[in-house]
Order: C-alpha cells, then structure tokens, then sequence
C-alpha cells in the first residue's frame, strides 16, 4: 500500500470510518458505511466527495484558445471567462484519449481537469500536441484538493459558508470565491445527476474545509460518500467514465456523445476527419444503456448475446441501481445488432437487458 | 475482531459460514459478520432448492454485493430443508443482522459429528486478520 499516493483527506477518510481501496493508484475511499445508502442520500439530499486525485493542467497564453479548438472537438470558442465545458480529447483515430472539463479562466487562460488514472498519459499528449502553439501548459494537479458537494440540498449546505452569491452561478459555470475562510474555485459541476458544486482549493486547507462542510451538512441529511457511490451515480445518470464507456477504441460518437463533437466549429480538430467519416458511415460499435428488472448484477467484460446466441458484444459497466432496485450497465455492441433482443449469462441464467435511452432517472441538472 | 462479538453457540468455517446445530439434527448457516462486512452492500443472495443434497464444502448458493460476486459452501453435508426466502427482496437482512433474520438454509445434517468438529468462536476469531 505504501506506493499509493493519498490525497490531503487520508485520514480524515480514515477517521469517519472509510473503506480504503486502490484507485487509480490512489488510496481512495470507496465507500465510508453503505454504497447503496451513500447513493440515495446523494439523490435525497447531499453527499460530500473527495475527488483530490482528479488531475488539473492550467492552460496560459496567447494561443491558448487556437491550442484548445485544435486539441477538443468540442467548441471551446463558445465558452465565456467563468463558463465550463464538458469535452472529450481525441485521437487522430477518433478514439478519446480522455474526457475532460475545460474552465476558462479569461481571454488566454484556461483550467482543464481530468481523469486520475489518466493525468501522465493525458499530459504526455498535452505537451505533444502543443507544439507550434505560443502556450504554456503547467500540472497543477498538487496544488489543488477538490472537494464536491452533490445533491438537492447542496445550495442551502454551501450558501451560508460563502459570500458568493451561489443562487446567480448557473450550471457549468464556475466563480472564485472563499467558502468558510478557504479561498475556492467553486464550480457548479458535478458527476451524479443532481445539482451540486465542486470546490478547488488549496490542499492544506482539505480537512478543515471538508469538516467545515460535513458539519454543516449533516443537519441537511448530508453524508460523507465513496467512489462506490460516484461511480453508481454516474451510471444511473447515464454519464460515460473513461477506460468503460469512452476509451482509445470508443469514439465520442460511438459512445452516444455526438454532441460535445462541433464538426462546424471551423477547425480541423484532432481526429475530426476520422470523426466525420465515423458519423457518415455509422459506427461499427455502439455504447447501449440496458436495465434488466433483476437485482443481479451484470459486470464489466460479461459476454452479450444477440438474438442468434452469437456474441454480439460485451459489458462496459454495471451495477444496481439503488433507486430503480434493478440491475443498470452499458455495453459496447456491434450496430448490426443494437435492435436485437440482447442478453446476458449470469452462472448458467439468461438475462434480458431491456435497452433505456439515458438517464435512467429524471436529472435535476445536465450539462 | 474479539471473540465476544461472535455468538459462542454458533460453529464456524473457514470460509466464514456460522453453522447453528440443533438437537433435532438440523443445522441454520448462514455468514458471519465478519464475511458481511468483507463483502460490503449485498444485492442479492442466490439460494439452493429445498431437497438439494450437498457435500461438504460443496457450493450451496452466491452471494453479490456491488463489487463481488462470492460462492457460498456449505460447512457441513446434508439436505436442504429450507432456504431463507426474505433474501430474495432483502438481500441487505444479511448485513443488517447477519446471525438472525439474514439466515440462508436450513439442512439435515448428515452426520453432527461433522458440525461439531467445525471452530468454536474463540478458535474462529484467531483465525481473523
């Protein structure tokens, strides 16, 4: 254990009774008492996560937009200083080399967060393709802890500890602000499906801020929540994770995505011509959502049926939903059969997935 | 884990089933708190038909939590008379009280000798990391 790296909140996880796991290879907590239980509170009225291990690169300087249009598929010329926009980062092959949240912290200055497990691959091609660019591109991964607080009573939970006026910051938008005495980036973002902020600060100032935040959580029926419940939240709200739903072989377009890829923004981006050819043509593969009104649950890489038996793909995620009480996933199938009745084997029983359009609850908030 | 949090009338495996030996002969399994608290949330708990004759160490039933799927085995050999139907629609009764209502089966016992060589919950509690 003694090659994980740990964020600032190690041992306040640590005294609040976390399960600590390797993620990414950092130890994480994947759940403190019950993943299920972490789950609904979430969608019935907070939950505080620490995300510190989610990495930061800071994007400066003249070219930093040409670099960015260039880099993304999304438009990141349509974002406004304090705007945030959801992208996936491409291959020449269309393929994503990640997803990513881009922050624009002014005319030539940008803040790009992005997946743990990916930050030395992510920046290795950052670097690589800045090349003719007049920018600077600097991990700032270490300097910031990243708590987020999510869930319908989020806003009442944070106003009291903040001047800014939270009410006024729409979502994806972000402002720079205190919140209990700790200078923040307090983005209203987040990874669940509910409204919610994500606080960028300081880590030294982490466990203070994260007992500030639990204490005045708890009266609002807030609790401390895992990756175990992250990663069910997400599911159920039909948002992609990178290495499942998006990979180097998953297009953002295979992966139901098409619209974070601007084909007209007027700029050749990187995999664009791939991209178009993927969207004329069809992809091959398709990321389908399944709901199966089981409660076993139908892991990563299980085989997927197609009418004839045939393997017609396989499981990119899947857990149980604690809300719908069934079993929830996705999975990658070939397009020739994403109308045929699918299925999959659980120790000798056959499953149903019923495909769902996501989410598969109503969202409060989407990007 | 100090033995005092495990019931001292139960047996116990290896493979963390508690085993309850009655004087009739049959014996209620279930797993310990300890295998409970291992596995995390239980979402389902997949149980043997009535009448099913097992051999000792033999798989009786899977237990899913969100992670993991685990096999059951059964400590003892014998014939299932009951299975613990609640888990069907509350698979959490197992973590909630793993010792009472989060029992799974109930078999005839082929031969008691076979249960009472299982460990006490002092000798099962040493065995814990």
């Amino acid at each position: 254990m003694s090659t994980l790296r740990c964020t600032p909140l190690r041992d306040f996880h640590a005294a609040h009774g976390a399960r600590l796991v390797d993620f990414a290879g950092w130890e994480m907590p994947v759940q403190y008492h019950s993943i299920l239980e972490e789950h609904k509170a979430v969608r019935r009225a907070a939950g505080l996560f620490d995300v510190s291990h989610m990495g930061e690169v800071a994007i400066e300087g003249s070219a930093a937009l040409a670099y960015l249009q260039r880099l993304l598929p999304n438009d990141i010329a349509r974002l406004a200083p304090g705007g945030v926009l959801y992208s996936p980062m491409c291959h020449a092959s269309g393929g994503t080399v990640d997803d990513l949240l881009v922050y624009r912290r002014g005319p030539d200055e940008f803040l790009l967060c992005m997946n743990a497990g990916n930050i030395a691959k992510d920046l290795a091609w950052l670097r690589e393709q800045s090349a003719g660019f007049a920018v600077t591109l600097a991990d700032r991964s270490d300097a910031y802890a990243l708590l987020a607080l999510q869930g319908p009573r989020a806003l009442e939970i944070l106003q009291p500890l903040t001047r800014s006026p939270l009410a006024q910051l729409r979502y994806y938008h972000f402002c720079e602000g205190t919140v209990a005495g700790t200078p923040c980036l307090i983005s209203r973002t987040g990874y669940t499906g509910e409204d919610g902020f994500e606080l960028y600060h300081a880590p030294d100032a982490a466990p203070r801020l994260a007992q500030t935040l639990l204490d005045a959580g708890t009266p609002h029926g807030m609790v401390l929540a895992g990756l175990g419940a992250r990663d069910s939240l997400r599911l159920e709200a039909g948002y992609p994770l990178h290495g499942h739903e998006l990979s180097d072989e998953i297009s953002p377009l295979a992966a139901g995505l098409g619209w974070t890829v601007k084909f007209d923004k007027g700029i050749d981006f990187i995999g664009r011509a791939a991209l178009q050819a993927e969207k004329l043509n069809g992809s091959p593969r398709r990321v389908i959502f399944f709901r199966t009104g089981d409660r076993r649950i139908v892991r990563h890489d299980t085989p997927v049926l197609g009418a004839t038996g045939a393997t017609v793909g396989q499981v990119l995620s899947g857990t149980l939903s604690p809300i719908l009480n069934e079993a929830i996933g996705s999975a990658l199938i070939d397009s020739a059969a994403t109308n045929q009745p699918l299925t999959a084997e659980i120790r000798g029983t056959a499953i149903a997935l019923h495909r769902v359009q996501p989410p598969f609850i109503p969202l409060k908030k989407s990007p | 884990m100090s033995h005092s949090d495990l019931p001292p009338e139960l047996r116990y495996a290896k493979t963390h089933e508690w085993l309850n030996l009655a004087t009739d002969g049959t014996a209620t399994i279930g797993i310990t708190k300890h295998a409970q608290d291992a596995l995390g949330d239980i979402t389902f708990v997949q149980l043997p038909r009535v009448g099913t004759v097992l051999k000792t160490g033999e798989v009786f039933g899977v237990v899913e939590s969100v992670k993991s799927a685990s096999d059951l085995y059964v400590p003892v050999a014998g014939t299932v008379l009951a299975v613990n139907e609640e888990l069907e629609l509350a698979p959490e009764l197992v973590n909630r009280a793993p010792y009472d209502e989060g029992w799974m089966i109930r078999l005839a016992v082929a031969d008691p000798a076979e249960a009472t060589a299982l460990m006490g919950a002092a000798a099962y509690a040493q065995s814990l990391p």
